[in-house]
Formats: structure tokens, sequence, C-alpha cells
């Protein structure tokens, strides 16, 4: 198991790497930078060398990764001061750390991002096993029905909608804003309950139609099969059995699912004009800031990479023929 | 015995007649499909809607509007006919939805949502045909080459796959976009619309083809192992003969599967990239900016992305069952 995980964590630290490399250069590659666009456009030769002066952007491009690189692991120094250990550089437009940004920013998305995975998990796994469990009832229809239409909305429609009804015209919530959780978490749950409750709608549909489809599949194993014939009780057999095995496949979509449940809550950031990681990257892209770009790359990778890591343990745990290879 | 494996049974006399007619798998998968009936009904929604966004122009002509102007703020038409009142919102009822305007009319402009739509709708399927088409041909060429030559190849191609899937694909779209469109054009410049499209086309393809990739690796590399293509290797075949004769008839039922589910969600990420501001840029009409425009004036004027949210939605709908019937047809051993 240790093994394991090192190997893992080895094989993170170097795609992060890579995924580094590729954002810097595909960044740099692009013929115009930040600094011709922060000078505009009647923009004297000399105020452009200024500006490319200030932000390093003189050094050879190697030079400039390097430093980058090494910022993350060791820090840096700028002529403002000192910038500790996971460095993410200085941002171009706004001159602030990256990193306080980002630390700043990221538990929204995260909030988000958790809290989703959560309600969409409950609801569409409870619903599946429902279903599963009452297949062939109008209350199995109506469920698979209703996450084929739901799964077909999309988190751009649904969230203005949402705003519409429940903040807009009948004022029973207010608009959504972010609470930290340490601070109150009961304004951190209601803040977040419209945007959390529709970018789980969206998922919701999957996991419903997965659950009950591996359910239906697992309750007509052998193994069920026998369990059952010797008499232990229905109730025991769906959960220690039956239910079990029906989640192997769950996690491994949910594994691969943790990209695009990053990309939704960036989606209903915007939906919502939340001030999360979304809105940085887009900040940094408009803005052509490359220090701001890397870091949020950065970020969201490693958050990728950690989960995915998290969800093959989790695999070990459920399945115990992966824990023996 | 029919010759039809699942389904309803044939009535009988036709069943007589056909008792020893053959059949090319090609059809009975047809056949399979034309049996369900949710299946046929998108499909046919699913092609009314190409069509409809095809003839975008010539319906708009017959419609008598154009996306481009401004009804609500050219004089030549609040004269005789205001859509908008005195805060640019839409007079009327539903978001302005009347005789002229079957749709309503965006707030603040004034244009007609009926046609923006019509135009958008186009934007969005057919770039999203030609994103599709190539990341499908992409990953094909990729998973054939990886799963039927193995070994080193195969580890390679692998690792580059998994790269290119760690990535946080949304934030990359976001981020690139910018940086992609700057390659073409100077960025203090005006991008033209079809450079834009350019760009969204390469940062799509960039990181979308290694679903499609790993899904036909796989297949061919079960393939590899079976004895039809052995026997062809024995009879001295060539590889590129034994992939072009033996392997792609077999993985082409998966590759359609893939192709129906991965076309909307092409159109979900080109919409998602206008919604987010990186994609199409005013005045191109396109349907993911409909909603950027909805979500921004959703307090005042809510009904306002009605029309293209339902739109979209039954899209969607009708495309996702589809997939689902294209699969059951090719696979029937495949549930659901």
């Amino acid at each position: 198991m240790l093994q394991f995980i090192i190997r893992r964590t080895v094989g993170a630290v170097v795609t992060l790497f890579l995924i580094g490399a590729a954002t810097f250069f595909l960044f740099v590659a692009a013929p115009s930078d930040y600094a011709s666009l922060a000078c505009g456009r009647d923009c004297s030769a000399t105020r452009l060398e200024e500006i490319r002066e200030a932000l390093g952007l003189n050094l050879p491009i190697a030079q400039q990764f390097w430093d980058f690189m090494t910022g993350i692991v060791m820090g840096r120094d700028f002529p403002q001061g000192h910038c500790p250990a996971p460095c993410l550089g200085q941002s171009f437009y706004s001159g602030d750390l990256v990193w306080a940004t980002i630390k700043d920013r990221f538990p929204l998305t995260l909030s988000l991002t958790i809290g989703a995975a959560l309600v969409f998990l409950i609801v569409g796994l409870g619903t599946g096993m429902i279903s599963a469990f009452r297949r062939g009832s109008l209350v199995d229809k109506a469920a698979t029905g209703a996450s084929m239409v739901l799964s077909s909305f999309q988190i751009y429609f649904l969230g203005p909608i949402a705003l519409a009804v429940f903040v807009y015209s009948t004022g029973w919530m207010e608009d959504p804003k972010y609470v930290p959780i340490t601070e109150d978490p009961v304004g951190w749950l209601v803040g977040l309950s419209i945007p959390m409750v529709v970018m789980a709608t969206i998922f919701t549909a999957q996991y419903t139609r997965m659950s009950r489809s591996s359910l239906i599949e697992q309750l007509a194993e052998d193994h069920v099969r026998t369990a059952r014939a010797k008499g232990m009780s229905q109730k025991y057999v769906f959960f220690r059995y039956a239910w079990r095995g029906s989640l192997i496949p769950i996690v491994t979509i949910l594994g691969i699912d943790l990209s695009s449940l990053l990309g939704g809550a960036v989606v209903t950031e915007l939906t919502f004009s939340l001030q999360g990681i979304g809105r940085l990257a887009v900040d940094g892209a408009v803005n052509k800031d490359l220090p701001l770009t890397m870091g949020v790359m950065l970020v969201g990778a490693f958050m990728i990479l950690l989960l995915n890591i998290l969800v093959d343990i989790a695999y070990a745990w459920i399945d115990p023929r992966v824990r023996l290879s | 015995m029919s010759a039809v494996v699942d389904g309803a049974p044939e009535p009988q006399e036709k069943n007589e007649a056909r008792k020893h007619e053959g059949r090319s798998p090609g059809q009975l998968m047809w056949l399979r499909f034309k049996r369900d009936r949710t299946g046929v009904i998108c499909a046919w929604v699913v092609l009314g809607y190409f069509v409809i966004a095809a003839l975008a122009p010539v319906i708009a002509q017959l419609y008598g509007k154009d996306p481009y102007i401004l009804y609500g703020q050219d004089p030549e038409y609040t004269a005789e006919n205001p859509v908008l009142d005195d805060f640019g919102l839409p007079l009327g009822y539903f978001g302005g939805v009347s005789g002229d305007h079957w749709f309503g009319v965006e707030p603040q402009f004034g244009r007609d949502v009926f046609t923006m739509l019509l135009y958008g709708m186009r934007t969005s399927l057919y770039m999203a045909l030609g994103v599709t088409t190539l990341l499908m041909l992409t990953g094909v060429v990729i998973g054939l080459v990886g799963g039927y030559f193995g070994g080193r190849t195969d580890y390679f191609l692998g690792r580059v796959t998994d790269f290119f899937l760690s990535f946080p694909q949304q934030l990359f779209f976001i981020a690139f976009m910018p940086v992609v469109t700057a390659f073409f054009v100077d960025p203090r410049d005006e991008t033209p619309t079809y450079f834009r499209a350019l760009a969204i086309l390469i940062v799509l393809w960039l990181l979308g083809w290694m679903g499609m990739a790993r899904l036909v690796r796989s297949t061919v590399l079960s393939l590899r192992e079976r004895e039809f293509v052995e026997a062809a290797k024995v009879a001295g075949a060539s590889p590129w003969r034994i992939i072009r004769k033996e392997i792609l008839p077999n993985v082409v039922s998966p590759i359609l599967v893939q192709f129906t589910y991965l076309l909307p969600s092409t159109i979900l990420t080109i919409a998602f990239l206008s919604f987010a501001g990186v994609g199409f840029v005013e005045p191109t009409p396109d349907w993911g900016r409909m909603f950027a425009t909805g979500a921004k004036v959703a307090e005042q004027d809510p009904a306002f992305m009605f029309f293209p949210g339902v739109a979209l939605v039954i899209f969607v709908l009708c495309f996702n069952l589809l997939g689902d019937a294209v699969r059951d047809a090719l696979d029937p051993k495949s549930g659901r």
C-alpha cells in the first residue's frame, strides 16, 4: 500500500512539473506578451523595456521557468520583498502574490466541489438504490425519466432560473455568497446552497442511472443469490453484498469525473458571480497574466491528482482484489 | 428462427417470408434501431436541429429579421415600433414576445431572440461537428496505433494520454483561448470570427481526444488477440491491411456510439467557452453567449434565456437518448 502511494505521489509530482512546463511554454510561445498589452496601443520602446525589466521578462525563458519552478519549492525574492515557500510568483496585473490570491479564493471552489459532490452522491446513489430495489415500479420509472431530463440541463441555464425563482421574485433566499466554514458553518451552507444544489443537479442524474444499473447487475450475481438462499436477510444482503459491489464502477467513474467536477465548480462560480478559481482563470487569461495562469493551472491539476490518489485508495478499500495486486 | 435477436416478435406472416433471408450486421442494426421509437423520434429531432441551423439565413429572411440589427436602438425601427422601455427592458410580456418577435427581444440592444438563436445554433452545431470529427479522427489514430503495435509505442502513447487527462480541462480551456487566439492576431486588434473559431477548434482538440483514444485502444487490444487477426497475420497481411480490413470494421460501432455522446458534450463545451467570455464575442450570434447575456439580465428579464435554454435542453436530451438508442442497436448485449 505504502509503495503504491509513493509511486503515485512521484508520478503526480512529475505530471505537475510537466503541466507547469506545458503551460509556461505555451504561454510564452504566444507572440503577444503581457508587457505590450499593459503598455497599450501607443507604446514607446523605452516604456515597454521598463515594463519588461520590472517583470523579469528580459531574462532567458528557461531562466524564467527555472526561477518559477524553484520558487514553488524554496520561495523567491522580489524587489518588493520575500515570497515564502509555495511561491507561485507575483501577478503581472495586480502585483499581488499569486499564492496568497489563490489561497484566498480556493476555499470557495473547494467548498462548491465537495458540497455538490456530497449532494449528488447522496441523492444520486439513494435514488439509484430505490430504483433498483423497486425495479419496474412507478417510482423507478419516474426517477429514471427525471434523471434523463435533468441531466440535459446546464448549470448556466438552471442557475439563473434558480436565482430568479428563489431570490429575485420570491425573496426566499439571499444572493449566493461565500462565508468561510470556519467562521460560520450555517452561513456557509445557506450562502452556497443554491450553487451547490444547481451544480449537483447536473451530476445527480448520471449517478442515479449508474448506481441503478450497477446494483441491478450486482443483485443478479451468484454470490448474492447464494447469500439469500442460505437465509440471510434481504436487507443484509442488499447492503453488505450487492451495494458494496455496486460501488466499484461508481468510484471508477467518480475518479474519471474529478476534472469535470472542478470544471463544474468553475461554471457554477461564473454563473453565480462567485469569486473563485474559475474567475481567477478568466482574469489571468484576459490579462495575459502568466504567473496567475500558471498558479491556477498548477493548483487545479494538483487538486485533481490528489483526489485521484484518494479515489484509488478508496478503490482498494472497497475492492479486495485491487488490494492484493 | 428470426434473425432479429431482441425486441417484440415480428408479425407471423412477415416472419414466414423472411425466414431464410440473410441479413448483414448493418441491416440488423438498422432494424433494431428502427424498432426503438424513442430513438427514431430523437433522431428526427436532432436532424431537425441541424437542418434548421443550416437554413438559418433562409428562415431569417422569410421571417424578416436580422440577428445583427438592434431593434431597440436603431432609430429606423424604434420610431414606429419601440420594443424596449426606458430602462432597456423589453416591452410586453415574457421578454417582449410578440407577432414581430416570436421569442422576444434582447434587453438593452433589442435584437431579435429568434434569429439570434437560429444563427447561434448554426455557429454552435457546425463548429461542434467539425471539432468532434477532428477529435474522433485523432483519437482513433492514436488508439489504433497504441493498441495494435503495443509494447513501447503503446506505453509511450498511454503516458501521453494520461498526461493530457490530468490537465484541469475547463481551466485550461479558459486560460488558453486568449493565448491561442494571440497566435493568429495581435490582441490589440479586432479578432475576426473565423480566427476565434480556429482557436476554439485548436483548444478543444488539444484536450479532447483522450477519451476516444482510450476507447479505441482497449477495443483494439482485445481484437488483436483474436483468431481472425492471427489468421491474417499468418497469411502474410501487412499491418496496414490488418488494421484497415480486420480491425477497423470491428471498432466502428464503439466509435459511432462514442461520437453520439461526444457531439453534445462538445456543443456544451463551446457554449461554456462563450459563456465564460473567452469563446465567441459580440456581435457573433452564439448559443453559449446568449446564456452569458441571460445570466447578466436574469434579475430584470429572466424570460430572455427561456427559449435558448429550452432549445438546448431538448437538443441535449434528444441527443443523449439517440446515443442510447444507437448503443442498443449496435450492441444489443449492453443493457441499460
